[in-house]
């Protein structure tokens, strides 16, 4: 097979081979149920804890505050019908282009009788702390924001918002003090943003295993202590109740290695990625007429770059580029069951061409500045000879 | 599973890399007889299609396109152009009969999904029809 060149890491990652080396022994040698009272039982059990007490003192938690799940959009389900179960109606606040496990989960709830505020997002793609302030009412009961889009990568706010939250609930003279509570989605920015949640004045936190070089189908909610969530599942007493089920012991071992080298190799590995996609930006813009960056260039992941390329369609893009042995994604339609464009790309305010034409890199820990350049060798051809076909100029 | 199965048919894949028929450039005003347009750019898809009939037979002479879209759009438009200008070109009523199935048929099957947003070329052909037929003072059938 061909050299591939992988640039779609906000899609998901590879396992790191040092998470790969810890997760072995949890397959046959300790295979035990955590809960059992023998031997093998305690070897899993401690594994778990060990895990928790990791993962917690890289955000500044205890460990009880950590409850594991089977992934990002289990951890925001949880945390979004965990606080609105425990109301008949309320109000919620989130933004136009959080991810589908958040925006649905809202739409849900709207079917259910909460009000739900979409916050715009700019042609920046970041929340407006104005506009934020002005949609808190008393009734609202939870904010729901994520912290960097896994689209265009824009990093919002949230130690603002944070803030805001704090003295919103301070300034109320009700017994309603401790709402609306904070959950924030962290799965992309898990690998490249400080997650300390004090500083963030987070009470809820989301973060998965598949985006930072761990397991698939395995994740974490951060749940401050204090804050009352109903399950979302109901069987034994694992999770403290709030996650029944016997816990997947293996990718649990594996997410918490993965956070560990995520958290430890996150500065030096945020330089290095910044400059190449800097590098990566200033080609596409430069060589490509009518190629345009969405969202804010300098309030985004080191590793994203998403771009509208006009007159192209993303599909196309994607499928030729795939041919030449690169990965990429796009937020046209016509890779989406709806056949609507990318309601990120969209949130943005421009018109439906960028949508179509949108195509997202995202850089990781296998790319290298060559890879980058050989884009650039064989992009500007393929966005020569599909706009010689297309019928928009 | 090794990948290399494409995500789409074969015959797709070879109508996508290599479309046939489709106008580099827009065409000069008397090379063709009618032009059609068809799509929205909220669906992402839009299509031209001109026409060269022969008056005496009432065959399409030639055929040529340009579509901004995705995958399926180009390949099906590229299959209904080699379709209508194979063994000396279809008569007009006959091409007309051309139903998105047949493309879809002819193109080894497309995903469901696919269906209705990207097979246009039938109704960028209708369209340029009834233009050409406008132009001539014909009725339309």
């Amino acid at each position: 097979m061909k050299k591939r060149i992988y640039l779609d890491h906000a899609a998901t990652t590879y396992l790191d081979l040092r998470v790969k080396k810890v997760m072995d022994d949890f397959w046959i040698k300790n295979f035990g149920n955590p809960s059992s009272l023998y031997k093998e039982g305690r070897l899993a059990k401690k594994a778990i804890e060990e895990s928790r007490l990791k993962i917690a003192r890289f955000i500044n938690a205890k460990p009880q505050e950590i409850i594991f799940t089977a992934g990002g959009t289990e951890s925001d389900n949880l945390a979004i019908f965990g606080v609105a179960n425990n109301f008949k109606k309320g109000h919620i606040i989130t933004t136009k282009f959080e991810h589908h496990a958040v925006l649905n989960a809202c739409k849900k709830l709207e079917e259910l009788g909460f009000e739900v505020s979409y916050l715009d997002v700019g042609e920046k793609g970041i929340v407006s702390l104005k506009d934020f302030k002005r949609a808190l009412k008393k009734e609202t009961v939870l904010v729901s924001i994520m912290y960097a889009n896994n689209e265009i990568g824009t990093i919002q706010p949230i130690a603002e918002i944070g803030k805001i939250i704090k003295d919103f609930r301070n300034s109320k003279t009700s017994d309603f003090k401790t709402y609306p509570l904070f959950h924030v989605d962290a799965c992309q920015a898990a690998g490249y943003l400080d997650l300390n949640v004090e500083k963030l004045g987070v009470d809820l936190m989301t973060v998965n295993g598949s985006k930072i070089y761990g397991p698939k189908g395995i994740g974490f909610l951060y749940i401050k202590s204090g804050v009352k969530i109903s399950p979302l599942l109901y069987g034994g007493e694992q999770e403290r109740g709030l996650r029944p089920g016997t816990e997947n012991v293996p990718a649990i071992v594996g997410l918490a290695k993965a956070f560990e080298l995520a958290q430890k190799e996150r500065d030096k590995e945020s330089k290095r990625l910044t400059s190449l996609r800097d590098y990566f930006i200033k080609r596409l813009t430069k060589e490509i007429p009518r190629v345009y960056l969405n969202g804010d260039s300098k309030d985004r992941l080191p590793n994203n770059i998403n771009v509208s390329i006009l007159g192209v369609e993303g599909e196309s893009v994607v499928l030729y580029l795939d041919e030449k042995g690169v990965s990429c994604s796009t937020g046209s339609a016509c890779t989406s069951e709806s056949l609507e464009p990318s309601h990120v790309i969209m949130a943005l305010g421009g018109p439906y061409e960028y949508g179509h034409g949108s195509l997202r890199f995202t850089l990781g820990k296998c790319n290298k500045k060559s890879d980058i350049d050989y884009v650039m060798k064989i992009l500007p051809d393929i966005v020569k000879k599909l706009r010689a076909i297309s019928a928009v100029k | 599973m090794d990948g290399d199965n494409w995500y789409y048919s074969n015959k797709v894949k070879e109508h996508f890399f290599k479309p046939k028929n489709f106008a580099i450039k827009e065409p000069k005003e008397n090379e063709f007889d009618a032009m059609g347009e068809v799509g929205n750019f909220a669906c992402g898809d839009i299509m031209r299609m001109w026409i060269k009939i022969d008056p005496k037979t009432d065959r399409v002479k030639d055929l040529k396109w340009q579509t901004w879209g995705c995958a399926t759009a180009i390949a099906s438009t590229s299959a209904f152009s080699e379709m209508v200008l194979k063994n000396g070109g279809m008569k007009i009523e006959n091409a007309l009969k051309i139903k998105p199935q047949d493309i879809a048929k002819y193109l080894g099957g497309l995903p469901d999904r696919k269906f209705h947003c990207s097979v246009m070329a039938d109704l960028a052909f209708k369209k340029a029809v009834e233009n050409y037929r406008q132009a001539k003072n014909l009725t339309p059938s």
